[in-house]
């Protein structure tokens, strides 16, 4: 006896997956080669010392014992032309010009060149016998899950989630479509609505190994947390991974050759590399685009994944990013049952 | 047309139309395939046999004329026909990372009955060939695994379009050999060709197709009959002979010019070819070449339109 077509349906689909070593090394290699790349370039570094410049003149040697004393500053003596050039280019963050009236020769637009300011400040009035009005103390953060690398994995995988949900569907697709092999399958008894649903379920197959890659690669090289539980990310990862199969029906709904629904597929991800945060906050576009950013379904997937790994979230809270990403996922796959082309 | 029913029609159209664009590519066609028979389509690229029996097999919908598949509509029954049919298409090219095995899983799954992939593998002989990559198939095994495909829900219709074109002769032979096997079954099979040997091999009845339309329908040796004649003379000479009384010699059927041939349709080579020596000798033009085989459909075609099946 025969199994159901749809089983037959998605191990196929499955089988063409893993015989493709292109697909495996897009899939599973290169999202933690970048995750690799991208948490070295950015890993956390031990604060330095801000280079600043006193210039030569009366005073110098005081000024320059006197801004020594803060560990966060590293002063050196400059002649005003020299002292211009580092100010410009970046090497020193500010120049002191000692005097009766000490001027602090900076630029307000570098967050560094500010900080030097005010450390420089607070150090040569110290210095000079100024005493603090209250006693403050110190408190240092040094949580996992504050990082960039931490902000940086929920993304790619949710970016991940997005490609291969919506490349995996419409490489097949157009494939089968441009050698003839749809005209064939609906000339036999075989249900339209079986061979999609066979798509998805061949997909979701490779999700797990897909998601524990990431996940744990992520968790040993550079000790990104999982804080939420392990069934709240699979509920997640799960809906993501469906909603953007459903897109990637749709976007394969009728190309007839890969070149064309490359096109179509760059069209739609693009703005979701830029918009939904995968390597930066979104919060950084302008107030105003912000509502339409948090309905990409790569925004409201990054933003759950992100609640669930690094905030420890349980799903009721990640309830109104679901919706909308089961909403896009609904929509989509409705809309490519009623555009798709069998031949 | 009303068909009594004592005659066993598996599959009948009357009146089939189907444009594209200004260009009429099926233009009425009428047919009666009976049960049990194997009926050709026969005609040159172009011709619309593949847009008939695409509109016969249900993938493809005619503009005008009704068709009738084991006494059913397509528009009324299609999901019980799909059951009850197998389609090889032109040029389908199956999943290049499955294997043979796989594949025909695969199609087996969608049929509620069927033959055991085992069963359809030794009729196509592909059982050596089950764990091999579609991709690493010859042009000849692809073809087989096309008519696997098609044969594993057990047709009662086997529909194959074009199913050697491409190939070499020794896979062309194994492929007719498939079609022998599934024909000695009772199967019913209505196939398309461009191949006239094809077409006497293995068909009982063969609709001649040209321009959208059928201009003969007949057994193989019925439409060889209508020559007039059985045999085919071609001769190439120094310079081009008085053609009109070669038109006169004796036993002399039909007479045509195609390029530097000229080829005489006759009854008897024996008393024709001496006939057409001495006349030769007689108008002083040198002989360059003769020769003379068993008139075969693709005279009939040429004779009936003056071209041939295969341009080349």
């Amino acid at each position: 006896m025969s199994a159901h077509p749809l089983i037959h349906l998605s191990r196929v689909k499955f089988l063409e997956f893993v015989r493709e070593p292109e697909a495996i090394f897009w899939v599973l290699i290169f999202p933690v080669l970048l995750s690799l790349a991208l948490g070295i370039a950015f890993r956390s570094k031990a604060p330095e010392p801000l280079a600043i410049a006193v210039l030569e003149g009366a005073g110098t040697d005081e000024a320059r014992r006197l801004l020594a004393a803060d560990p966060s500053l590293r002063p050196k003596v400059l002649a005003e032309r020299d002292a211009r050039l580092s100010l410009r280019t970046g090497k020193v963050a500010l120049v002191v010009i000692p005097g009766d009236t000490i001027t602090y020769w900076f630029d307000p637009a570098r967050d560094e060149s500010r900080v030097a300011r005010l450390a420089a400040d607070a150090a040569l009035q110290r210095g000079h016998g100024r005493s603090d009005v209250r006693p403050t103390a110190l408190r240092e953060m040094t949580e996992k899950g504050s990082r960039y690398i931490d902000f940086l994995v929920p993304g790619l995988l949710g970016m991940n989630l997005m490609g291969t949900g919506m490349w995996g569907i419409a490489f097949s697709i157009v494939t089968a479509r441009s050698r003839g092999l749809l005209k064939r399958l609906v000339a036999t008894p075989m249900r339209k609505s079986h061979y999609l649903l066979g798509q998805m379920m061949g997909r979701m197959a490779f999700l797990v190994p897909e998601v524990v890659l990431l996940v744990a690669f992520a968790h040993f090289a550079f000790g990104v947390p999982v804080n939420g539980s392990i069934l709240a990310l699979s509920v997640v990862t799960g809906l993501g991974a469906m909603a953007f199969t459903g897109i990637g029906l749709l976007v394969s709904a009728r190309p007839r050759t890969i070149e064309g629904v490359s096109g179509l597929m760059n069209f739609v991800m693009l703005p979701m590399w830029i918009f939904s945060g995968v390597f930066f906050s979104p919060s950084r576009f302008p107030d105003a685009m912000m509502p339409a950013i948090r309905l990409l379904p790569l925004t409201a997937l990054n933003d759950a994944l992100r609640a669930v790994m690094i905030d420890g979230a349980a799903l009721p809270s990640v309830a109104p990013e679901l919706a909308v990403v089961s909403l896009w996922g609904a929509a989509a796959f409705a809309v490519a049952l009623r555009l798709f082309r069998w031949r | 047309m009303i068909r009594g029913p004592m005659i066993d029609i598996a599959l009948s159209c009357e009146g089939l139309v189907k444009r594209y664009g200004d260009v009429v590519a099926v233009d009425g066609v009428d047919l009666a395939i009976r049960t049990g028979e194997c009926f050709g389509l026969l005609g040159p690229n172009g011709a619309g046999k593949t847009t008939t029996v695409e509109i016969l097999e249900g993938v493809n919908e005619p503009d005008a004329g009704t068709v009738r598949v084991l006494g059913r509509t397509w528009s009324e029954d299609g999901r019980a026909l799909r059951e009850r049919i197998g389609i090889q298409l032109q040029e389908t090219q199956l999943s290049e990372k499955l294997t043979v095995l796989e594949t025909i899983e695969l199609f087996r799954s969608f049929y509620a009955k069927g033959l055991e992939p085992q069963e359809v593998m030794r009729i196509v002989q592909l059982e050596e060939k089950e764990k091999a990559w579609v991709r690493k198939l010859s042009g000849g095994q692809k073809q087989r695994l096309s008519l696997a495909v098609a044969l594993v829900g057990d047709p009662e219709i086997l529909f194959l379009d074009e199913p050697t074109t491409g190939l070499d002769p020794q896979a062309r032979r194994q492929v007719w050999d498939v079609i022998a096997n599934v024909k000695a079954r009772g199967g019913t099979v209505l196939l398309t060709t461009h191949y006239m040997e094809e077409a006497e091999r293995l068909c009982d009845r063969i609709a001649i197709v040209d321009r959208g339309k059928v201009i003969a329908l007949d057994t193989p040796a019925g439409l060889i009959a209508r020559l007039g004649a059985e045999h085919v003379l071609e001769i190439e000479t120094g310079t081009r002979p008085d053609l009109d009384r070669l038109r006169g010699l004796v036993d002399v059927h039909d007479l045509r010019i195609d390029g530097e041939i000229v080829s005489l349709t006759v009854r008897e080579v024996h008393r024709a070819v001496p006939a057409l020596l001495q006349e030769l000798a007689g108008q002083s033009v040198a002989l360059t070449r003769l020769t003379t085989h068993h008139a075969t459909l693709e005279d009939v075609f040429v004779a009936m339109t003056g071209r041939h099946l295969r341009e080349n």
